[in-house]
């Protein structure tokens, strides 16, 4: 070995060469400081934008210290030094950009020093203190650059003002072993020739960023990694990862990660989640040591995220938005945080008693005794599985019978370990099972993750590793599944399984083993209010699937809504083929089956199935998904006598979630003659914000003109008014199809539509930024609760009704201002020869030409352009001018509702066909 | 305003000539044969002819004194720029000759003659290479990348213009791209006389987006840049009526206004292009007296898409098209009827 030792001849330090791209050379300096390591005074080269600042007559108020990870350097940061510089000059707040090279690493000196996490703390201090940083400093670090800026962040208290991270790790669990990669790199023999004699290190990080990175962008992350002798600094980075209490730097690791609880300000961390090394579960044990921190998780983004994605801005915005306090309290004081959302009063019962989620469920909540209302009665029956395992007929289970299983499943649970706070992932079908685990579940405080099963494969697996579950309680498929999948989590099973079975899936034990262990004992407190309940992940409709955070309040107001607006509560009979709505159930006091469907497909929900259950409990309240309805109505001719009498009986039918048209409502009211039908607008953000009846519908719709000054946007679908507690506002739409920040109160303006209300979601699970934009200009609203930006466009009429024209995405920006899709779609759709169509933009945002794709009656052998005769007509109906009229067999929509079209896939279609591109199907 | 029109024998030139007149302009046309513009002056003469520019914008000529000033000769104001050799074929010396040398002369003589506004009619393939154009602005002139001898000739002679824009002489660009209207030899009679002998084939599947530029709308917008060439000068600007369409629809309307069957057959996109420029090699060699029926040009024009971002060309030139493509169409039918 001739690994350099202190002693080895010292290399001259020079700066990085010229046009590196997006580097800025002003930047550069070489900062001379003494190594408290041999106490000599060495080089750094460190970018640092102060200068640059101090040439433009700003003072910065603090400084944001960067500390790069091995192998990069701090060309890392050139975008953050970069955006800071070009805002402060621009009149923001100015934050000088200060990122050294480590030593050893980049352009900083090669001393032969062989250094260790300690020296790499203590040396970083010595440089801020050589530049004479006194503070504010945000700390921002990457990879092990997060370590040692941690270190620094801890050492140096009183000026510290911020912590933010990139992908990084501060703990290594002794028990878990470290990530395979790095256990390869750290094998006697490799590490020195893939660290250091060859760059395979180097190359192997370069080469997992998404996308891959530019050739010259790559080139500048090697400029200083050219020969073995430059690189001996990315092999002593590597052998000083603590891979056990007995290595040198163990000691200095665990002292950061404990001396990090007590580091009190705002934290921000980004994190790209196909990383490697760093995974999430990293990310678990710093959210646990700074519970203060904004996360953000960018999907699809990597290790190397700071070039996956733009963290500049990012990074900058969360600065703007803390208070200018923090910088020099030490930050503990005004603490800005997206999980600080406004805390609600709980909703309670007319004499100020709070009734929980568990109610109604004997033997887990004690009934005050001033509390009047309803309870429902232990013994009568709570829920029918219409289909329960073993297949045999409906099995149903009273009150009595739910409460105890839910009390000794809770009491087990607990005595398993399940804690306040853990997130429990639940794989199970809607029936008893899924109840009783579920209630159990809230009961202890425990997070219940529901990921439908109609996301995918695919998209339950990011939403499942994302939530990062504890636990998982899985029927046997999902477990099967969550075990080949690597899902992390403690494993429970829904049947008792045979050991072979269970030690092949990794499964500690069955729920009925679990509920008999817990049977007789105490149970632990009941969770407060404010604590999360449920993180529920959206369709993915609608972008990639978002976990949505609800506490027991919100659940609560929204069990609230629900009963009260549709007279849901004990004694009544409730269908729901709607998920969450159907986990309310038992909240509501309500008598609950779940139809016989695949909840993968609603599609395939029966008309038979859906009578059958109405039946077995009597149900007056029937809640379908959107998408269910086509089928039920398709198959309603086969429906026996006894099902349309079943079915005569239900007095009001509710279709939740995207918009159903008239046509297929008419048909569906027939079905269940004597009910009034609602379909109430929302999202997995809101279930229920407005409410309308069909005969609502009706109404508005007759009497919809088409003013002349509203052509471009207008009209649409009515949804009727908003519900109890629910507050809707207009954010307009500009000129340029980006929308005003404070939304207003107007009638008759498009533009996103902004709602409040005490049931609608918490949060976003670690999606800071999409939180921030999701409030974006609501801080001022003030209100009862925390608002919520839908993505939806539309507005609200003279009589206080809200319309939806569309999807904010799916605004289309023409030279003349901004379009809505919906209305001119109906009108296109009203055409006798057309079935469906969509409006869509071709061309560059802002002078976008609208193009027409339609669905015929009598359906197109090819995609092609429509004939004259259907061209003429369409144009005519469209009201709008069109570019084009395209004929396609079938529309695109969304997988799981199959009504959603999918107008962003349909525009680049459109846009390659009418640029003179093959003629393909959409 | 005293404005010299070149070319305004060609449809847009006299298009623009008649529109100047009817505003209250005094207009002089200047060309190889007559205008036939009511209440214009013709003078007779090629930009190819220093002499004759020089006579008309100057004065006097500076190769034989024995020719005084040219009677129309007092001061003109301004100069709208047409007259080009437009062709798809042709020697390439006399492009040169045409578009570069008789747009150096015209610019020459004008700045001398005291011309404060100068509109350079131009082409908005002067600009691209003929690939897709989706809702672009007017690109830098740029002969590199131009294709052909006509574009490429354009080119240059944009630049020459643009570069000669100073104060007290303000030099416009305006490119119109696919002129068309009653009266119109080129495009549309071609197209509706390849249609009734059934030889007008679709090239692709004929959704490529076409933007089009009706007579009227071409000629109102040169006489507003003129109008505004001391505010916007030194810029180029496309022209079009802003209504892309697909090309199978265009020629259909054009078809229909002509009284002929609208094309029925198609020629693969990439089959069209390459016998284009097979045929244009072999124009080349025996130039004929008509247009080849296909270049490589043209094939690329009608079978991608070709529309234009025109907000900037609105607001500069405080300009918007008064006649839309349907009421371009129905002004076509009355002009064939009429004939």
């Amino acid at each position: 070995m001739t690994s350099p030792r202190p002693g080895a001849p010292r290399t001259a330090t020079s700066p990085p060469p010229a046009g590196l791209p997006g580097l800025d050379p002003r930047f550069s300096r070489i900062v001379g400081a003494t190594d408290p390591v041999s106490g000599d005074r060495v080089s750094w080269h460190v970018l640092d934008t102060g200068r640059v600042l101090e040439q433009a007559g700003i003072s910065p108020v603090g400084t944001i210290l960067a500390v790069h990870g091995n192998p990069t350097w701090s060309y890392l940061w050139r975008s953050v030094a970069a955006l800071a510089t070009e805002r402060a000059v621009a009149g923001g707040r100015a934050w000088r950009v200060v990122a050294p090279d480590q030593l050893e690493m980049g352009f900083s000196e090669r001393t032969g020093v062989r250094r260790g996490l300690p020296d790499r703390v203590r040396e970083l201090g010595a440089l801020t203190d050589e530049l004479g940083i006194t503070g504010p400093v945000v700390t921002l670090g990457h990879d092990w650059g997060g370590v040692v800026s941690m270190g620094w962040a801890v050492d140096h208290p009183d000026r510290l003002a911020a912590v933010t991270l990139l992908n990084t790790a501060i703990h290594q669990d002794p028990a878990r072993s470290i990530p395979a990669p790095l256990r390869l790199a750290l094998l006697p023999g490799v590490l020195e020739l893939s660290t250091q004699l060859t760059p395979a290190f180097l190359e192997t990080t370069l080469s997992i960023a998404h996308p891959r990175l530019e050739t010259q962008v790559a080139e500048a992350y090697r400029a200083p990694y050219r020969s073995p002798a430059r690189r001996a600094g990315i092999r002593d980075f590597v052998a000083d990862i603590p891979v056990d209490p007995g290595h040198a730097s163990f000691a200095e690791l665990d002292r950061i990660a404990e001396s990090l609880r007590s580091v009190d300000v705002p934290a921000l961390m980004m994190w790209g989640p196909r990383d490697p090394i760093f995974g999430d579960r990293y990310l678990d044990d710093l959210t646990d040591r700074l519970p203060q921190a904004d996360v953000h998780r960018f999907e699809g983004a990597g290790h190397l995220l700071a070039e996956d994605v733009d963290i500049a801005d990012p990074l900058l915005d969360w600065l703007d938005g803390l208070e200018p306090g923090d910088h020099s309290e030490g930050g503990a004081a005004g603490r800005v945080s997206a999980r600080g959302s406004a805390s609600i009063a709980a909703p309670v019962a007319g004499d100020g008693t709070r009734r929980p989620l568990w109610h109604h469920l004997p033997g887990l909540a004690a009934k005050t005794s001033t509390d009047e209302r309803p309870t429902a009665d232990p013994g009568e029956i709570a829920v029918v599985e219409m289909v329960p395992r073993g297949g045999a007929g409906p099995r149903s289970l009273t009150w009595e019978r739910l409460g105890s299983r839910v009390r000794d499943l809770a009491a087990g649970l607990a005595a398993r370990g399940m804690r306040r706070g853990d997130r429990v992932s639940l794989l199970v079908p809607p029936g008893a099972d899924l109840t009783a685990a579920l209630y159990a579940c809230v009961r202890l405080g425990a997070i219940v993750v529901v990921a439908d099963a109609g996301l995918g494969v695919k998209g339950l697996t990011r939403a499942v590793r994302g939530a990062q579950p504890d636990w998982i309680i899985g029927a046997l498929p999902g477990l099967a599944a969550s075990r080949a999948l690597g899902w992390p989590g403690v494993r429970l099973s829904t049947v008792t399984l045979p050991a072979a079975t269970r030690v092949a899936l990794g499964v500690e034990a069955s729920l009925s083993q679990v509920a008999e262990s817990g049977r007789g004992s105490h149970l632990p407190a009941e969770p407060a209010p404010d604590d999360v309940a449920a993180i529920l992940f959206t369709s993915g409709s609608t972008g990639p699937a978002k976990g949505v955070v609800y506490t027991h309040a919100r659940l609560e107001a929204m069990r609230d809504l629900l009963g009260s607006r549709y007279g849901v509560g004990p004694g009544v009979g409730l269908v729901a083929g709607f998920a969450p709505f159907a986990l309310l159930g038992p909240a509501l006091g309500a008598r609950t089956a779940t139809p016989d469907m695949d909840v993968t497909a609603p599609r395939t929900l029966t008309a038979e199935a859906v009578a059958d259950a109405v039946s077995a409990v009597d149900a007056e309240v029937l809640f379908l998904s959107p998408a269910a309805i086509a089928n039920v109505v398709a198959t309603a001719t086969d429906l026996p006598d006894w099902g349309r009498e079943a079915l005569g009986g239900v007095r009001l039918m509710l279709s939740a979630g995207a918009p159903v048209p008239v046509e297929l409502l008419d048909r569906a009211a027939e079905l269940v003659p004597s009910a009034s039908l609602h379909t109430p607008y929302g999202m997995t953000e809101g279930l229920l914000l407005t409410d309308i009846t069909l005969d609502e519908i009706h109404d508005a719709t007759a009497h919809l003109e088409v003013s002349s000054d509203r052509i471009l946007t207008g009209g649409g679908v009515c949804v009727g008014r908003p519900a109890e507690g629910v507050v809707v506002r207009i954010a307009p739409l500009r000129a340029d199809g980006s929308v005003e920040t404070l939304p207003v109160e107007v009638a008759d303006v498009t533009g996103e539509i902004v709602v409040s209300a005490p049931h609608i979601k918490a949060h976003y699970d670690r999606l800071h930024l999409t939180d921030a934009r999701a409030t974006l200009g609501t801080e001022s609203l003030g209100g009862p609760t925390t608002w919520h930006r839908t993505g939806d466009v539309g507005h609200v009429d003279a009589q206080g009704r809200l319309w939806v024209e569309g999807r904010l995405p799916h605004v289309i920006v023409t030279a003349g201002g901004p379009v809505t899709p919906v209305a001119p779609e109906l009108r296109i759709g009203a055409l006798p020869t057309v079935d469906r169509a969509a409006v869509v933009g071709v061309g560059p945002v802002g002078t976008q030409v609208l193009v027409a794709v339609v669905e015929t009656v009598s359906t197109a052998l090819r995609v092609g352009l429509a004939d004259a005769e259907l061209a003429s007509a369409v144009r005519g109906a469209a009201g709008l001018p069109l570019a084009a009229v395209l004929v396609v067999p079938v529309l695109p929509t969304d997988i799981r509702h199959n009504s959603k079209i999918e107008r962003l896939r349909l525009a680049e279609w459109a846009e390659g066909v009418l640029a003179g591109g093959r003629m393909t199907a959409p | 305003m005293k404005v010299l029109v070149t070319g305004a024998s060609g449809l847009l030139g006299g298009a623009v000539a008649a529109d100047l007149v009817a505003r209250g302009h005094e207009v002089v046309c200047f060309q190889r044969t007559r205008s036939g513009v009511a209440g214009a002056v013709d003078v007779l003469g090629s930009v190819t002819d220093p002499a004759a520019v020089e006579r008309l914008l100057v004065g006097a000529d500076q190769t034989d004194g024995a020719y005084g000033r040219s009677d129309h000769a007092s001061t003109f104001d301004g100069v709208v720029h047409l007259a080009a050799k437009v062709s798809l074929a042709g020697a390439p010396d006399e492009f040169v000759a045409v578009n570069v040398e008789g747009t150096r002369t015209l610019l020459d003589a004008a700045r001398r003659g005291g011309v404060r506004r100068f509109v350079f009619v131009s082409s908005p393939s002067v600009a691209h290479s003929g690939s897709s154009l989706v809702g672009e602005d007017a690109g830098p002139a740029d002969p590199l990348r131009a294709h052909g001898d006509y574009a490429r000739t354009k080119a240059r002679a944009e630049l020459l213009a643009l570069a000669a824009d100073a104060p007290g002489f303000s030099v416009v660009a305006v490119r119109p791209h696919l002129v068309w209207g009653p009266g119109d030899t080129q495009l549309v009679a071609r197209i509706v006389e390849r249609a009734r002998r059934g030889r007008l084939p679709l090239l692709g599947h004929g959704a490529a987006l076409i933007d089009t530029t009706y007579i009227d709308n071409a000629a109102t917008a040169i006489t507003a840049a003129l109008g505004r060439a001391e505010i916007v000068h030194g810029n180029s600007y496309v022209v079009t009526n802003g209504e892309p369409r697909p090309v199978a629809e265009l020629l259909a309307g054009i078809c229909r206004a002509g009284g002929a069957e609208p094309p029925a057959w198609s020629v693969p996109a990439g089959v069209a292009r390459a016998a284009g420029a097979a045929i244009e090699s072999v124009w080349a060699i025996r130039p004929g007296e008509d247009e080849p029926p296909m270049t490589r040009f043209l094939a690329e024009q009608l079978s991608t898409a070709h529309w234009f971002d025109q907000r900037r060309t609105r607001l500069d030139l405080a300009w918007t098209p008064g006649v839309t493509l349907d009421e371009g169409f129905a002004r076509l039918a009355d002009s064939y009827r009429t004939i």
